[in-house]
């Protein structure tokens, strides 16, 4: 896809005009989705598309369109130049952006990993050959994803890896289920052999009666996949400069009375260490780390182009939402071997399910356990437990009752797939956190 | 341009059980202005396919944006051979699909097309609306938009079936953010809820141009008002309000998908199980919920779903009493329920899954004022802003942008950061008050997000207010 992007590139500097720029930034993927459910599966096929975002800009006039591309240059040049054309007609209609800011320093990239897949079909039938005589559920997407970007200045970026993201889990009934995931670069059906047993393990230890909670304060300990979930909602206007500056972040007490989360808390946008593009739609190029949170403390924000022009500041390559794509918590003390000893009595949550901010203000959020939550009492797993609300504030549960951070991180890579497969990635450890509040 | 994509898709003939091909040509043009500034206009243009193919007891799809001859035919052979590979391992039973071929067209006829106004006085209505928005210096953060949207899509079989849609809406948009001493709060024109299909029509049918003074006014009412008090209440819940819980604790908690497994790794399952239909009591007597494709304006309204099914009106839930799930065709011949046409897809890269389309409240027959008279202490609570409920669509908690106290039989104090908590299986059969046919409102949801590959689908609800006994409510910290 890189040399047919590059043709369009080169297609769109020859459709300028007088002193018109261009931006373009391109996303494409071949991606092989299985979808299976009771072991067997529910739905299966290919999806190709590539698509470009392409920026038309004169002097401070600017329209900006995204175009799906069929990737047959005879059919796509003439879209490009009636696409071209319009958004040329268009830009008269409209007054000068004060916040457009795209990259004059020409700085082109390119990483190319290799494909070290087998075929889409070939890790299917592992999938079904290990899910055998379980109830599984869950998605395989696997293939190449690819991101462009080019300028009329002649700045060229690409990436291209070519990944594989199995997200499933195993049912034992009802509600009652392990979450697994198995990502990366290169099958390994031993791995999948070993996640499954795992998963099956875990699945064993459900197969007690399960325990209803009362409403109340429990003391908790939270996985590397239930940090995430946090940390997405937190991704969600907390660390953008916009929502910073128009007060709608979910940290505005840090920003603005200087609250402090816990000193063993350090969050980094670790962009080096991520799966994601160094570049973004505008061309600007991402730093290696941003230090978010630092020892408990507010520290930098992500900043887009767009931002950076209203509020006069330097961007630092975020894209328009200002969110993280490679989150990275910086780990603690907790030895893996010492997880429930350290949690003794309480809450062990696999998952944790539908964040949302019960009240932004305080960065007060609610969610649900989900998946495999157990009881644990005097360091032994003893029940799992029924779905339980919580409801409380970030600064309590990163804050003043975070009891500790484990020394081993999982690296997340985003099963997500709106759109098009994602390519955020979080690196986080586990967290043991007391008297978390469950409402309901 | 459609003609020759069926021309060359009737002529790959491919030798399978079952071919089907999906087309989607969708438009969309965003325009908004934030702080007074004109943000730059965002067009896009998508067209691609998907080829379905069931052959030899497998199934598979395949989706290109290539819609030459070639590339029509490299989709087909990708849905064989996943077809092929998946052949004793496919968890539908194929032979026992309806597969009738059908034809037919929908369209809606539009008003006041988009392109009757030109680009400059669509600007000019933003700025003006967005303009009303900032009256007073503690508002940091305003803006007004407008997304139109066009699609159309062509499905055909090989058996013969065609069905051609076309389908335009437009989103109009309008918030505004106040900020004073460590307090944020944010009040909207709907939230994004009045997405409907037509033209600018839809403007004057939403009350889009009397809506930005009074969210100026409320959001600084916010910012002085007391936090929404705790404690067990009655609860009176605007439109905009209970399409989130119409959507949450009774649409996704209906889709047979759901019932039947698919989800259960993503979205979800649900608490509701196929041998309740018929018998269970979700509500009240006065809950009857309707999956209605009929009302044109709907955002979700049309002719047929993805498979082809033709859609018609069927009571969900009557009179309290759940009747039926909402289930497309594969649904329906894997559960034996009986279904909806609601097997719908957000564009041609994903495949149709069992979805809300328009999902409906029937009214009542209390007016909006017979419902507060009906409260002696009680909260009002108008527009979603946060929404969290189990796997099992049961134990859920929604909060609300704004809300007034009801003390004895009248609205009185605006307060702040409202939210309640039930769950599902209980909260509906407190329902004492349904608002008339006057209170009754047409909005949508634009964001529904579910399968696997993930798709955000726009949904319809049209619902009057709606009061439920002894909810638990709270405000914020």
């Amino acid at each position: 896809m890189q040399d047919y992007f590059h043709t369009i590139a080169t297609t769109l500097t020859g459709l300028l005009r007088g002193k018109e720029v261009f931006t373009c930034a391109f996303s494409g993927e071949e991606t092989d989705f299985v979808r299976f459910n009771h072991g067997q599966v529910r739905q299966a096929g290919h999806v190709m598309q590539r698509c470009i975002t392409l920026d038309l800009i004169d002097g401070c006039r600017h329209t900006s369109a995204e175009l799906t591309l069929s990737g047959d240059l005879e059919v796509d040049r003439p879209r490009l130049l009636t696409l071209v054309e319009d958004l040329r007609e268009l830009r008269t209609h409209v007054p000068e952006d004060p916040y457009l800011r795209y990259a004059t320093e020409i700085r082109s990239s390119e990483r190319l990993f290799p494909n070290r897949l087998p075929a889409g079909t070939e890790m299917a039938a592992r999938v079904w050959e290990a899910g055998q005589g379980k109830d599984l559920v869950g998605i395989h997407a696997s293939g190449a994803m690819h991101v462009g970007f080019a300028n009329s200045l002649g700045q060229r970026n690409w990436l291209t890896r070519h990944s594989f993201n199995l997200d499933w889990s195993l049912y034992l009934r009802t509600d009652k289920a392990v979450k697994a995931r198995y990502a990366g670069f290169e099958w390994d059906t031993a791995a999948l052999a070993g996640r499954m047993a795992a998963a099956s393990e875990q699945l064993e230890a459900l197969d007690r009666p399960a325990r209803t909670l009362r409403p109340g304060r429990y003391r908790v300990y939270l996985t590397p996949m239930a940090v995430d979930e946090i940390m997405e909602l937190l991704g969600w206007n907390g660390f953008g400069l916009r929502a910073q500056r128009t007060g709608v972040s979910s940290l505005l007490r840090m920003i603005e009375d200087d609250v402090r989360l816990h000193p063993a808390l350090t969050i980094t946008e670790n962009t080096a260490d991520g799966v994601a593009p160094d570049f973004q739609e505008a061309g600007f190029l991402r730093p290696a780390q941003v230090t978010l949170i630092e020892n408990g403390s507010y520290r930098d924000c992500l900043v887009a182009p767009r931002s950076a022009a209203e509020y006069e500041v330097p961007d630092n390559g975020a894209e328009e939402g200002e969110a993280p794509l490679s989150l990275d918590v910086a780990p603690g003390n907790l030895a893996a071997g010492q997880i429930l000893s350290s949690l003794d009595t309480g809450l062990y949550v696999g998952n944790l399910w539908y964040l949302n901010w019960s009240d932004r203000n305080a960065a007060r959020l609610t969610g649900m356990t989900r998946f495999a939550t157990f009881w644990v009492e005097n360091g032994c797993l003893r029940a799992p437990v029924n779905v339980m609300r919580f409801d409380d504030t970030l600064y309590r549960l990163l804050g003043e009752r975070l009891l500790g951070l484990t020394t081993e991180r999982e690296l997340l890579l985003d099963p997500g797939s709106y759109g098009g497969r994602s390519s955020r990635s979080a690196r986080l450890p586990g967290m043991l956190v007391d008297e978390v509040n469950f409402t309901l | 341009m459609f003609a020759a994509i069926e021309q060359h898709f009737r002529h790959l003939a491919p030798a399978v059980d079952f071919c089907s091909m999906r087309v989607v040509r969708a438009h969309h043009e965003a325009l908004t202005v934030r702080r007074d500034v004109v943000q730059p206009v965002r067009r896009s243009e998508d067209l691609g396919a998907m080829v379905t193919v069931h052959d030899g007891g497998g199934l598979g799809y395949a989706a290109t944006p290539d819609l030459s001859s070639a590339g029509l035919r490299r989709a087909v052979d990708q849905a064989r051979d996943w077809a092929r590979a998946t052949a004793g391992h496919a968890l539908v039973q194929l032979d026992y699909l309806d597969r009738e071929p059908r034809l037919g067209e929908y369209r809606r006829p539009v008003r006041q097309p988009w392109s009757s106004v030109s680009l400059e006085d669509k600007l000019d209505l933003l700025r003006r609306e967005c303009a009303r928005l900032s009256i007073d210096q503690a508002i940091v953060e305003w803006q007004a938009g407008l997304w139109h949207s066009e699609i159309e899509t062509l499905y055909l079989t090989t058996e013969g079936g065609r069905v051609s849609q076309h389908f335009e809406s437009l989103l109009p948009v309008l918030s505004a953010t106040a900020h004073r001493q460590g307090e944020t709060q944010t009040r909207s024109f709907g939230r994004g809820a009045h997405f409907r299909q037509g033209g600018l029509e839809i403007l004057t049918a939403t009350g889009f141009y009397e809506a930005a003074p009074t969210i100026a006014r409320q959001v600084l009412e916010l910012l002085a008002a007391p936090n929404c008090p705790t404690g067990t209440l009655d609860l009176l819940l605007a439109p905009d309000q209970m399409i989130l819980q119409i959507h949450e604790s009774i649409g996704h908690p209906l889709e047979l998908d759901r019932i039947l497994g698919d989800e259960r790794n993503f979205a979800g399952t649900s608490f509701v199980t196929p041998a309740m239909f018929g018998t269970y009591r979700y509500g009240s007597d006065l809950l009857t919920i309707t999956f209605d494709p009929g009302r044109s304006e709907q955002i979700a309204s049309y002719g047929f779903d993805d498979e082809g099914r033709p859609a018609t009106r069927e009571y969900l839930i009557k009179e309290g009493i759940l009747l039926r799930p909402i289930g497309g065709s594969v649904s329906e011949a894997r559960s034996g329920l009986p279904g909806v046409a609601n097997a719908r897809a957000c564009n041609w890269n994903r495949p149709p899954i069992d979805r809300m389309a328009n999902l409906n409240l029937e009214p009542g027959a209390s007016s909006f004022a017979a419902l507060v008279k009906a409260v002696e202490r009680g909260v009002y609570m108008e527009t979603n802003c946060s929404w969290s409920i189990d796997d099992s669509r049961n134990k859920f908690q929604f909060g609300c942008e704004w809300a007034r106290l009801i003390e004895d039989g009248e609205l009185t104090t605006v307060v702040k950061n409202p939210n309640y908590r039930g769950i599902s299986a209980e909260f509906w059969r407190g329902l004492t008050g349904v608002g008339d046919a006057q209170t009754f409102q047409v909005l949508g949801v634009a964001n529904c997000g579910k399968g696997e590959p993930n798709q955000v689908i726009r949904v319809g609800h049209a619902t009057p207010p709606c009061l439920f006994r002894d909810v638990a409510v709270f405000g914020g910290e």
